[in-house]
């Protein structure tokens, strides 16, 4: 096989397992005779898609408004506090036990909360998907900071730098890669955030759209808003995939 | 000549009072513009020896000198290399060298102002290690040879008085060593720096060298000091001259002498 097909064959694998299991799945539903309302066959997933393109779209559209805006606060406060935990020692040891802790408490529990704060809406949506992913970049920044090679701190300390140099010039680039790769992770679970908290307390978004379709036992529609979250979620990671390749293609050296 | 450098019965101890002493009575002086190599087993110190003549490390005792002043934190006269190149994956070879300017004062004050001088510069200096058409290749790309010679580019970019080296060719194989002694002696032949190069390779140190100190034995100090007063500039041939074995041969019965020792303690 030569290595321009191998590659192409490469590319079109995930395409060809996603359609392998529809066809397994269509396959399945119609010769084993499962009711729609247990599990809809794709085929009808699809008409519903269709027939209710436009409250979906809608819905869609203010769901990823809401995660983009968690996912923005994320950014800045991951950062900020990424750059706190990683440039110095006793922010981190004062405040990484904390994040830890913070971390573990499941943030379906802290919704609740955060509707009282915040009422009912897109608020309590752009917090929760804030709380989910702020985390994660905190943590991989702080680590790309902390994990510098002191000889390249050698270098420049020699030379008089400050601490302000030392984190413009070696730690902020150097922790570039491991930012960009926290980031593929945030954007997916700042998603699972706006979903949670507009299942819990939204009039609007996908999430609200999939409980009235629970209560009108409307399983076609709900599967198809499992497919949309899907594919918001695919659509934004391969975009910051992307974005983490051009920014930092020096710390993939030697791949394609 | 003046002394540019001088220890005086310096000693450093890591890790508090109790901790590992590094140094001990450590002594030397190093004349301006003058070549000078330290030697020693290993452990002996030498890294911590340039610690502290460049100020990230304060002595634990003793007195440090340079130019006239005594070092009390990173001086901007230095320019420093170590074995490892560490140049920054993410910058070109252009911009790790110019990096030093982005630095030190009054240097990075002016970077914007007088850039095309000192691009040119840069460009100039990669030129003499021959490294001019790799400039905007990233450091990765490169063989470790390389890497090391656009690090001494770095290390000179700002025309430091005092060059620290710390076993700047130690992880090169042996015809890149060779080969780079004699482009570190043109340089340093042209500029005219105080030099001080740390290393274990007794040949480097006295093809290199004006003056070689040896190192005793954890915690370190001088014990010997020997001149070398072979003709510039020196080339490979001279690496075979009867006077230039001797010296080798004289510094390595004296390390040899100072491991049975410690051997034997």
């Amino acid at each position: 096989m030569s290595e321009a097909m191998r590659r192409s064959i490469e590319a079109s694998m995930p395409w060809l397992v996603v359609v392998g299991l529809l066809v397994i799945w269509q396959a399945s539903v119609v010769l084993l005779n499962v009711p729609s309302f247990v599990l809809p066959a794709p085929t009808e997933i699809w008409a519903a898609l269709l027939q209710y393109r436009g409250p979906i779209f809608q819905h869609a559209t203010y769901t990823m408004i809401s995660t983009m805006a968690g996912f923005g606060l994320g950014i800045v406060v991951g950062l900020l506090i990424g750059i706190m935990i990683g440039s110095s020692r006793l922010v981190y040891a004062g405040l990484y036990p904390v994040l830890i802790g913070f971390n573990s408490v499941p943030k379906v529990a802290l919704v609740p909360i955060i509707v009282l704060w915040l009422g009912i809406g897109q608020p309590t949506a752009i917090a929760t998907a804030f709380l989910l992913c702020f985390f994660p970049i905190a943590v991989n920044v702080a680590t790309g900071l902390a994990t510098v090679e002191p000889e390249m701190e050698d270098v420049l300390r020699s030379l008089g730098a400050s601490r302000l140099d030392l984190i413009r010039k070696i730690g902020l680039p150097r922790a570039m890669p491991y930012f960009f790769a926290s980031l593929k992770v945030a954007i997916t679970l700042a998603f699972v955030g706006t979903v949670i908290a507009e299942t819990i307390a939204s009039n609007k978004g996908i999430g609200y759209l999939m409980i009235q379709a629970s209560s009108q036992f409307r399983v076609a529609l709900m599967f198809a808003g499992v497919g949309v979250i899907a594919v918001l979620g695919i659509a934004t990671y391969a975009i910051f995939a992307a974005i983490e390749k051009r920014m930092t293609g020096w710390a993939m050296r030697g791949k394609r | 000549m003046e002394d540019f450098v001088t220890l005086d019965n310096v000693a450093l101890r890591y890790g508090g009072a109790k901790g590992t002493l590094a140094l001990s009575g450590a002594d030397l002086k190093i004349r301006k513009g003058e070549f000078a190599a330290v030697v020693g087993p290993s452990g002996c110190g030498k890294s911590s020896l340039m610690k502290l003549m460049t100020g990230l490390q304060p002595p634990t005792e003793g007195a440090i000198h340079v130019d006239g002043a005594p070092v009390s934190g990173p001086l901007s006269i230095t320019g420093m290399a170590f074995q490892n190149p560490s140049l920054l994956p993410w910058r070109t070879l252009l911009q790790n060298v110019m990096l030093p300017l982005e630095i030190v004062r009054p240097h990075r004050h002016q970077l914007a102002s007088r850039k095309e001088e000192y691009l040119a510069k840069a460009r100039g200096l990669l030129k003499t290690v021959g490294l001019a058409e790799f400039e905007e290749k990233h450091p990765w790309m490169l063989s470790g040879g390389m890497q090391q010679r656009a690090n001494l580019c770095r290390s000179l970019i700002h025309d430091p008085s005092l060059l620290m080296l710390d076993e700047p060719f130690g992880a090169l194989d042996a015809f890149t060593r060779e080969e780079l002694w004699g482009v570190l002696q043109d340089i340093w032949l042209e500029k005219q720096f105080t030099t001080i190069l740390v290393t274990h390779d007794l040949r480097e140190a006295v093809f290199l060298a004006d003056v070689v100190f040896v190192m005793s034995a954890r915690p370190g100090r001088v014990i010997a000091t020997h001149r070398v007063d072979l003709p510039r500039k020196r080339t490979l041939e001279t690496t075979f001259d009867p006077k230039f074995i001797d010296i080798v041969h004289q510094i390595r019965n004296q390390i040899a002498q100072i491991r049975e020792d410690s051997k034997a303690a």
